[in-house]
């Protein structure tokens, strides 16, 4: 069996776009309401990032999408897929993808759809978009990972659990900034967190998180797409990894052979949290960001449930002409408004009126 | 066209009438009217009412009140025109009678604001305002006159104390009004202190929500005239804008209140020079500002400066709000506008309570304005 | 719930859709039917841009129940790049930092939700310009 996923087409990122809310929540501020600040020192991230009162995961979509048409320079109506990842769509029936559809200019001629697959909805949609354009089903098609994730009050996920997104427009290999190799999914029905229907927050698998859920399904992902593309940790010159704290994608990057120097620029969880089925992708923006071409690029997200997408891409010439053409991520994660918990309580609606 | 007279004025006082409904504050003050007057006949009913629908459950006010009044049967229709109504309900009443095919017509204006929980009341006023475009995205009715005080301030480089002489002053011609709201004296401490409602307006700078009723009686002139209830209607003009503020280039400006007021001047043939006494629409400070200002009573940015030298006192060169206006008399808001006129023919017949009575008042003009200015009718009254 | 109307509204609160005189070119928000300057009623759909600069302000304390949860908030007139003039709210800024004449763009966010169970509204607000240097 052929283990790779590749498009009977080549394809490609047109243009990609991310979104981070202004308002930043520190640890140790959360520590200071749930632990007496006790656990100072070992807290998991330095800060996380908090939508504001009005922003929810369609608008963040929104605005990332923005950036992404901006840098694609394409007429929207060309897109002929909307495919919005996320664990946090505003409605539980009702998709987030029309809204996005009708916002941009997309509609009427698209298909969309809303995914969920805790951290890992942005890469499946972008996996659901790689297929769309490579069977020659679309010329072009809008991936979205967004989230406004949710920690109970409390619970250690609380220091982490934040918002923000990505978005990528996904089209014809000749006119994109980076190309695809090859793509590969690897999943396991593993109960490592999951949130049951009409509750607030999740719930965690015991101590599935780590060993059986994150490491085991990314390693196996990034070995399987390495092996059957034939490459090495050092033929990649950046390596973007899902990042629920610091700690696991840094231990991730060293039990694989990656060095920290290709983790670094993709590495955002310390200022803006896990954002969930964000969380790779956004850090993946950011590595586009400073991509040059001939530059190649590992994506690798982990989604609990469980499942990992890895992606190599490889950067071409056009990365330099769109790197400019829309805000960089580094200038999102860069603009932070600091709040206190009682802001954060009220705007996230963590205080029950009735 | 004849000319016409008011020869019957009727008010309750301006309260929260808990105990008295629609229908109960419209008879009042209308049977007050007609006694007034001295009639017993009624061919037509004007009723100038904004929230009936909204706030009570109730429109077709005509009929009703026609009904209860002892008129069944006569011609009766509601007019709305926001917080114009009253002033919009007198000009029909005006025409009606001018135009020869009514010999006696009454304006009541009424309203009743108390009448459901305060939330629907701001609800209701904001119908006021453009629904798609204002009041859906977060609007209120105040908000609206805000967004015209803050850039008023910015173009005239004025502070916000500086407005403050209009409350003060309505507040001190209400104590002597025993049918005003609010009958006492208000301070510029005060003022400072005052909660926000809109920043910069604060509660202060804000009408209160209120209810009563208002009537008068229009009659031909030529068959009243030397009496000494007869106050002729020399003109009443009404003139319309934009609804919605963001579609006036210049948001300073009332353009209807300049438009009207020139109409009326010119019907009346005065000019503001010539007027005595003015009641105007001051349901936030700044409307009272732009209405003197587009109405030719002051320069455009010049008005506080004049008000803070005392020109608009009751003892000044034109006394403004002499029962309390808006602000102290309270603005039972389709109501107002025949307060405003009631007052105007009370100042002229010499009627007014001795310390706000007026001396030798020969025209008197009263503006009623709805919305943020998107429906005026200037009144002129003379002897 | 105002369903009609929000859907009705959608592309103007989505994409600024005013609409722009094929007569006499002058561009208006809301769009119109008929040419407030020449009468015309040739008239086309016109997506703004959504960047101009604030005309005047107020920061509302006492807010229309269903914005009641929401003060204190910030709306402005503002002049846009185009010409048209526009009412909203403003976001991701400290009402204390809001001044005439400041550049500002439009964003689309939740104007409302009505209730737990009701439509969320999305539609126009505006923030100051995010990144003058966009890129750098």
């Amino acid at each position: 069996m052929n283990r790779i996923m590749k498009p009977l087409k080549p394809v490609g990122i047109i243009g990609y776009g991310a979104y981070v809310p202004a308002y930043r929540l520190s640890a140790k501020e959360i520590s200071r309401v749930w632990r007496n600040g006790q656990d100072r020192n070992y807290l998991p991230i330095k800060q996380k990032s908090v939508p504001g009162p009005d922003e929810d995961t369609i608008t963040m979509s929104i605005e990332a999408s923005k950036n992404a048409l901006l840098r694609a320079e394409i007429d929207a109506d060309r897109i002929r897929a909307v495919w919005v990842g996320s664990e946090s769509h505003p409605y539980t029936v009702k998709p987030s993808g029309t809204v996005l559809a009708q916002v941009l200019g997309i509609y009427p001629d698209t298909v969309a759809g809303d995914l969920e697959f805790a951290c890992k909805a942005g890469t499946e949609a972008m996996q659901a978009a790689i297929g769309f354009v490579g069977s020659g089903m679309a010329e072009y098609a809008l991936a979205l990972g967004t989230d406004t994730a949710q920690g109970r009050p409390g619970d250690a996920l609380e220091y982490t659990a934040a918002a923000g997104g990505a978005a990528f427009i996904l089209g014809p290999a000749e006119q994109a900034a980076a190309v695809l190799e090859g793509s590969y999914s690897f999943v396991t029905d593993t109960p490592d967190f999951f949130r049951r229907a009409y509750q607030h927050y999740p719930e965690h698998g015991n101590r599935f998180t780590g060993d059986l859920a994150y490491f085991l399904h990314i390693r196996s992902a990034v070995n399987t797409l390495m092996e059957e593309l034939n490459l090495q940790p050092n033929d990649f010159d950046a390596v973007v990894f899902h990042q629920p704290n610091v700690k696991f994608p840094r231990k991730k990057a060293e039990d694989l052979g990656f060095t920290t120097d290709q983790l670094k620029d993709g590495l955002l969880v310390d200022y803006v949290g896990n954002t969930y089925a964000g969380s790779s992708v956004l850090g993946f923006t950011a590595v586009l960001d400073k991509a040059r071409p001939g530059d190649r690029i590992l994506l690798a997200s982990f989604g609990s449930g469980a499942g990992s997408d890895a992606f190599s891409f490889v950067i071409h010439d056009k990365i330099t002409e769109i790197q400019s053409k829309a805000p960089q991520t580094m200038q999102y994660v860069r603009r932070e408004k600091q709040i206190d918990y009682a802001s954060y309580a009220r705007w996230r609606k963590k205080i029950r009126m009735q | 066209m004849r000319k016409v007279a008011i020869i019957g004025l009727g008010q309750t006082p301006v309260r929260e009438h808990w105990d008295y409904s629609i229908r109960q504050l419209a008879v009042q003050a209308l049977t007050e009217a007609m006694k007034d007057a001295g009639r017993s006949n009624l061919d037509a009913l004007f009723v100038g009412n904004m929230l009936s629908g909204a706030l009570a459950e109730q429109e077709h006010l005509g009929a009703l009140i026609a009904d209860y009044a002892g008129y069944a049967g006569i011609e009766a229709v509601k007019i709305e025109a926001a917080c114009a109504s009253g002033g919009a309900a007198v000009r029909q009443a005006v025409l009606a009678v001018a135009s020869g095919q009514v010999d006696t017509a009454a304006a009541v204006g009424v309203e009743k604001l108390t009448e459901f929980s305060g939330k629907f009341t701001s609800k209701g006023l904001a119908t006021a305002a453009d629904a798609d475009y204002e009041a859906s995205i977060g609007l209120s009715f105040a908000a609206l006159n805000a967004l015209m005080m803050q850039r008023y301030m910015y173009e005239y480089k004025v502070p916000k104390d500086d407005f403050a002489v209009f409350p003060i002053n309505a507040h001190h011609n209400a104590r002597f009004n025993p049918n005003a709201m609010f009958q006492y004296d208000i301070t510029l401490r005060q003022y400072r202190k005052a909660k926000p409602i809109a920043d910069p307006i604060n509660l202060l700078d804000s009408s209160p929500i209120s209810d009563g009723a208002a009537a008068l009686i229009i009659v031909p002139l030529d068959k009243v005239k030397g009496q000494d209830n007869a106050v002729e209607v020399v003109a009443c003009e009404m003139a319309t804008d934009t609804l919605d503020l963001a579609n006036r280039k210049n948001a300073v400006w009332l353009k209807a209140a300049e438009k009207s007021s020139k109409k009326a001047y010119s019907v009346a043939g005065v000019g503001p020079g010539d007027i005595d006494l003015f009641e105007m629409h001051d349901a936030f400070s700044i409307v009272s500002v732009l209405s003197l200002e587009a109405c030719g009573f002051s320069e455009a940015g010049q008005t506080l400066k004049k008000a803070n030298e005392g020109y608009f006192k009751i003892d000044g060169q034109l006394p403004v709000s002499t029962m309390g206006g808006l602000k102290g008399r309270g603005h039972p808001v389709g109501a107002t506008g025949v307060y405003q006129i009631l007052e105007a023919a009370m100042q002229i017949r010499q009627e007014a309570p001795g310390n706000i009575q007026v001396p030798d008042v020969r025209y008197a003009m009263a503006q009623n304005i709805g919305g943020s200015g998107a429906t005026i009718v200037t009144t002129i009254l003379s002897k | 719930m105002d369903i009609p109307r929000y859907w009705r509204l959608r592309n103007q609160r989505y994409r600024l859709e005013g609409s722009r005189c094929k007569e006499c070119g002058s561009i208006c928000f809301p769009p119109r039917f008929l040419c407030p300057h020449c009468k015309s009623a040739e008239m086309e759909p016109y997506e703004l841009k959504g960047r101009g600069k604030i005309y005047s302000y107020t920061i509302i304390h006492q807010a229309p129940d269903i914005f009641d949860k929401n003060v204190p908030y910030t709306v402005a007139l503002i002049d846009l790049e185009e010409g048209a003039r526009i009412t909203a709210q403003l976001t991701d800024i400290d009402p204390d930092d809001v001044s005439i004449g400041m550049p500002v763009e439009m964003v689309i966010r939740k104007i409302y939700e009505d209730g737990e169970n009701g439509p969320i509204q999305y539609g126009y607000k505006f923030r100051p310009i995010l990144f003058t240097d966009a890129g750098s």
